[in-house]
């Protein structure tokens, strides 16, 4: 029987987004925002928009496919997939979903994308507040634990006292971001720096970790890409961008009911690391950029740690903002475009587009020479995804 | 003076059928967990099964009221317009070692700035909500000794 993988079987021929915006602040619509970014990863791949057949995304999106289908008269409608789970644990599931379908023969042409005007529907963080809350929340909510930042600070808080892990390191992961937005045009953080002196000052969100940069903000806008099969994107006008490896999905009971996954202190990737790493046939240290997705920079240290970038006995020395600069001492370079933090909070759809810039050698803050770019979709909800993605060199 | 941890407007629990052993236990003051009955095992948040063995004759057992801290945090921002000036305040994740391990969630009756100890042994303090309709009663910690 023939390897069953993923492995250089199809890849990102186009990749688009709108003009990222502050929560609120879009001149238009959700669905409005969803058709712009897949017409302009349409016109970047040099495909008819009639000619996608697919779309795939994640976090509950509400441009559907079939809506999405009909306002952009495709010729037909053959995959239609929604990656369960909140936020954007589905990010990279969404994109390798595109790709499970196109190389398997189902479609041919598959838009992954996420679109978000969050000013035009309910707030996160601060949800609609009703008198009575069953399932989970019963045991949870009359505590006054709703947020995500709430529902993921107990595994923060014991992963970095059992492991002497500073809040320094969680400092160094927010100014990576801020610092490459700051040449980032579209990032909504471009032209407001963070200091160490702007972090350490600013209020308490959650402690014992968490202060409001450390948080990820809200943002409107869309992204999309476009996966084909690898044989036809080199027909196409960009340097093809192979998926290498994907995984996803959550350890042995990562969502055991009220706080109960027997390894709870974690941000679910163990397994989900090991299958994307075993399909690509790579590892961390194979990789020339990181995009890791950060709701809360606590989950991207966790993140980084299974992924085996990081080390826990040595994070306050890996985690320093030099290391996670472009152009830095370099040994990580790290959410180049400014991330979920300081670019957009697009729930990670705009690292995987700041992927495969990095892969064309077009992105603002270029790694020279970029071959392999992970990226680590969002941490410590569950299901959680990952990808990793290369240049032909690499195949 | 209040004499709950939190100030009321939170929501409530909704008692519901896979629950309902739970919040009858707590207005008694007692502690009372899922338990198998076809395996003897504890588990926490209650299930429709068993997930060691798969047994649909799931039980409810009184444990002892006392576990140790996993973890905590202390949330500053508000998450709910009731809780606008009453922050910060203490959530622990509760070890019971008598009862397997489960984890149960509750509010830690510290001082605004007390300082947490992640494996401090806790009892818990049975929390009426009399005034709620219907009433409830929650489970707090607060550190032995
Ligand atoms: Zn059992």
């Amino acid at each position: 029987m023939s390897e069953r993988t993923l492995r250089g079987k199809v890849a990102i021929a186009g990749v688009g987004e709108t003009i990222y915006y502050k929560h609120g602040q879009s001149p238009d619509a959700e669905f409005k925002l969803c058709l712009q970014a897949i017409l302009a990863a349409c016109k970047d791949a040099g495909i008819d928009p009639r000619d996608v057949d697919g779309f795939a995304s994640y976090g509950g999106d509400r441009s559907e496919a079939v809506r999405l289908a009909s306002a952009l008269g495709c010729k037909e409608l053959r995959f239609s997939n929604m990656f369960w789970g909140g936020g954007g644990g589905g990010v990279c599931g969404a994109v390798a979903n595109a790709g499970a379908a196109v190389h398997a023969g189902m479609a041919n042409c598959v838009i992954a994308f996420r679109s978000l005007a969050q000013g035009q529907f309910a707030r996160y963080g601060r949800g609609n507040q009703p008198a009575t809350v069953g399932g989970d929340d019963a045991f949870l909510a009359p505590y006054g634990l709703r947020s995500p930042a709430q529902r993921f600070a107990m595994k923060i808080t014991r992963f970095m006292t059992d492991n002497g892990i500073r809040h320094e390191a969680l400092r160094s992961i927010a100014m990576a971001s801020y610092h490459h937005a700051q040449s980032n045009p579209n990032a909504v953080m471009q032209g407001r720096p963070l200091t160490v002196e702007k972090y350490e000052a600013s209020r308490w969100i959650i402690e014992p970790f968490h202060r409001l940069f450390d948080c990820c903000q809200e943002n409107d806008g869309a992204g999309a890409v476009l996966v084909v099969p690898a044989d036809r994107a080199k027909d196409l006008p960009h340097k093809p961008v192979y998926l290498l490896g994907a995984a996803q999905g959550g350890h042995h009971r990562s969502n055991a009911p009220v706080h109960n996954a027997p390894d709870y202190a974690s941000a679910h990737f163990k397994t989900v690391a090991r299958n994307m790493w075993d399909m690509a046939k790579l590892g961390p240290k194979d990789c020339d950029v990181v995009q890791a997705y950060e709701n809360f920079t606590g989950g991207v240290l966790l993140s980084l740690v299974e992924h085996g970038f990081v080390d826990p006995k040595t994070a306050n020395e890996e985690l320093v903002l030099e290391n996670l600069l472009v152009g830095g001492t370099g040994r990580m370079p790290m959410n180049t475009s400014g991330g979920n933090l300081a670019e957009c909070y697009m729930h990670g759809l705009e690292m995987v587009n700041e992927a495969v810039r990095q892969l064309r050698g077009t992105a603002i803050n270029q790694v020279a020479g970029a071959d392999v770019v992970a990226v680590l979709g969002g941490p410590m909800v569950t299901p959680v995804s990952s990808l990793v993605v290369g240049t032909e060199a690499t195949l | 003076m209040s004499t709950t941890v939190l100030p009321a407007g939170l929501p409530a629990p909704a008692v519901e059928p896979l629950t309902k052993p739970y919040w009858e236990g707590t207005r008694q003051g007692k502690l009372v967990i899922q338990k198998c009955n076809g395996c003897g095992k504890h588990q926490w948040g209650p299930e429709w099964i068993c997930h060691h063995c798969h047994s649909f004759d799931l039980g409810w057992a009184e444990v002892a009221p006392r576990g140790r801290i996993w973890s905590w945090q202390r949330p500053h921002h508000p998450v709910h317009g009731a809780l606008t000036g009453h922050t910060p305040y203490t959530i622990v994740l509760v070890e019971l070692p008598g009862a397997d391990n489960v984890r149960m969630v509750g509010n830690l009756i510290c001082a605004p700035d007390a300082k947490v100890e992640i494996g401090a042994e806790v009892e818990a303090v049975f929390e009426p909500h009399d005034g709620a309709d219907p009433p409830y009663t929650l489970v707090q910690w607060r550190i032995v000794g």
